[in-house]
């Protein structure tokens, strides 16, 4: 029974994680929208002055903001498409009977806990080096030319790099969820004569969807804003070839210190991560009811 | 009931698994095996994968060169710090929020998770500011606080999800024995709560100890973690791999360990519970 008492305990004790909260989202969104308004360079203090909407203008229009976005889109969408489609079969491979699997397991597992600005340069440096990269020693092996990774396809590498520090998450949740699976359903179907081919279309990939479709969107949260990576290997280059809305935001802030249009592109990027997160808090809040 | 599985099919899909699983892994055993190597075989082709002279001297030039315990300190105090924090703050909201909820506690747990999908890059801009004025640029302090607020939502969402698994039942019997509030939270709740409490930690110490954005943007040398002190490796001054992935291998290895615990609690966490 919940008393007057232990109510307004409840409510003083929910206080002060709410309020921080509710602070550290309010007065940085608010700044941000309020130096979107001006024009405003760190190099040039002092001769701020408002312009409207004059930042954003030049942040949608400028050619650098269609190919990062260009950029952010292709990234997420080959890193989401190739998590997705090794992280099914693998989770399905994990799901068997595999002798010393706790093992292969933690292999596996073990990409997603490295900091990104170790993973990417041990890619760049020990693997895709084209004269020295084990990549390159590989591909003679095969009598093949070696690749300049970051110079002849400097977005796929960074895709692969990312891809592989994700693959493990999606794998991970899916064989969750595939371990959550009832045994007797599957059997059933096995006894009925189902093929093992009809039982994944018609029970595994059913049961699947709900864990895809969250994997989708958390990986997508975390991909819109991919930034470590590419600081380290290409600093958004050749060009603007690996530049992401991410980077460009933090090129334009800490680079050409041009807050007002730094501030534009933040809010940019917000609106695209909300457009994600809408999706995502209502199949949390359904799940929170149930 | 488990399901009769052929020999051969458990052959089959037991190479492949360690097969799949070995690839997977490769570019981090061939890093941990690069920082045993002098620069010169690092960078050999064609490539020595264990018969070559084997050498320690990488990690010792690692320190004395760049300081490494300072970066590692820096590292602990960080995710440590944040962690904490955090856990303090959580606590009693999670608390609150599973043993007394009211009408609105899934609209606070929405909004909360809300926070977290904020990209850092849009707020970017008035933190790099505000840490400019406040002196906060560069300092363990800043980089607490930063980490806090941002793993705040999740921390407080795995013990929710926890403290919710805790049967209430146990809750009144307690008070029907007339076990005061302060009384029931130590001798009831905590025991029970510790193994929730231990594997949101974990999870929020790994985050923390790889959190790449805040930490590169807004640290440079005295407060800088282990992220930026490897992010210093990029620029191509020479070739220093065998140290990189000596320093690489000295930054990951705890949290490795620390990971490969908490596989279960990284899915419920991650995830927000929507898949557990």
């Amino acid at each position: 029974m919940a008393t007057q008492q232990t109510q307004l305990l409840a409510r003083t004790l929910l206080t002060p994680a709410v309020a921080l909260l509710f602070i550290w989202m309010i007065v940085p969104l608010a700044l941000t929208i309020y130096f979107a308004t001006l024009h405003y360079n760190l190099l040039d203090p002092g001769s701020e002055t408002f312009v409207g909407l004059e930042n954003f203008r030049y942040f949608l229009t400028d050619p650098a903001f269609l190919a990062s976005l260009q950029n952010t889109l292709v990234l997420v969408g080959s890193v989401l498409a190739i998590t997705i489609l090794l992280g099914v079969p693998l989770a399905l491979l994990l799901d068997q009977q595999v002798v010393g699997l706790s093992i292969v397991r933690l292999m596996v597992i073990a990409p997603f806990f490295v900091m990104p600005t170790v993973s990417a340069l041990v890619w760049k440096n020990l693997l895709m080096h084209p004269v020295s990269g084990l990549f390159a020693w590989i591909a003679h092996l095969f009598g093949l030319p070696a690749i300049d990774w970051f110079n002849d396809a400097p977005l796929f590498s960074v895709i692969l790099i990312v891809a592989w520090q994700w693959l493990p998450f999606a794998t991970l949740i899916l064989l969750t969820a595939l371990q959550s699976l009832d045994e007797e359903q599957k059997e059933a179907a096995e006894m009925d004569g189902a093929s093992a081919v009809s039982t994944f279309i018609y029970i595994t990939l059913p049961h699947l969807a709900r864990p895809i479709t969250v994997v989708i969107l958390i990986e997508t949260i975390f991909l819109l804003t991919v930034f470590a990576e590419i600081f380290v290997t290409t600093g958004g280059g050749p060009g603007l070839q690996t530049t992401n809305i991410a980077f460009l935001i933090y090129s334009q802030a800490l680079i050409q210190y041009d807050v007002g249009s730094a501030s534009a592109g933040g809010l940019v990027a917000v609106v695209l991560a909300n457009i994600v997160a809408f999706f995502l808090v209502r199949i949390v809040g359904r799940n929170l009811e149930a | 009931m488990a399901r009769m599985v052929t020999t051969q099919r458990k052959v089959i899909s037991t190479v492949a698994a360690w097969l799949v699983g070995f690839l997977i892994f490769f570019p981090i055993l061939w890093m941990v095996l690069a920082s045993f190597k002098t620069e010169l075989e690092a960078f050999a082709i064609p490539p020595s994968f264990l018969f070559f002279h084997w050498t320690t001297e990488n990690y010792v030039t690692v320190q004395e060169r760049s300081d490494y315990f300072h970066h590692a300190l820096n590292s602990i105090i960080i995710a440590g710090g944040s962690t904490l924090i955090a856990m303090l703050i959580a606590i009693p909201a999670a608390w609150s929020m599973a043993f007394s909820p009211t009408k609105r506690t899934k609209d606070i747990l929405l909004w909360m998770l809300s926070t977290k999908m904020m990209p850092p890059v849009g707020v970017m801009v008035p933190i790099y500011l505000i840490y400019r004025n406040f002196g906060l640029l560069d300092t363990r302090t800043g980089l607490v606080l930063i980490l806090c607020l941002g793993n705040l939502p999740i921390v407080v969402w795995m013990l929710f999800t926890y403290f919710k698994e805790i049967p209430k039942d146990i809750l009144e019997a307690a008070r029907m024995d007339g076990a005061t509030i302060g009384r029931e939270l130590v001798y009831v709740l905590t025991p029970m709560a510790v193994p929730g409490l231990a594997s949101t930690m974990l999870l929020n110490l790994i985050l923390a100890w790889n959190e790449a954005f805040w930490t590169l943007n807004l640290s440079t040398l005295e407060a800088a973690p282990l992220t930026v002190f490897i992010a210093s490796y990029s620029s191509p001054e020479g070739l220093f791999w065998a140290k990189l992935s000596a320093a690489s291998t000295l930054a990951i290895a705890p949290i490795l360990v620390l990971g490969w615990f908490s596989q279960r609690q990284l899915v419920r966490g991650l995830t927000f519970g929507a898949v557990k």
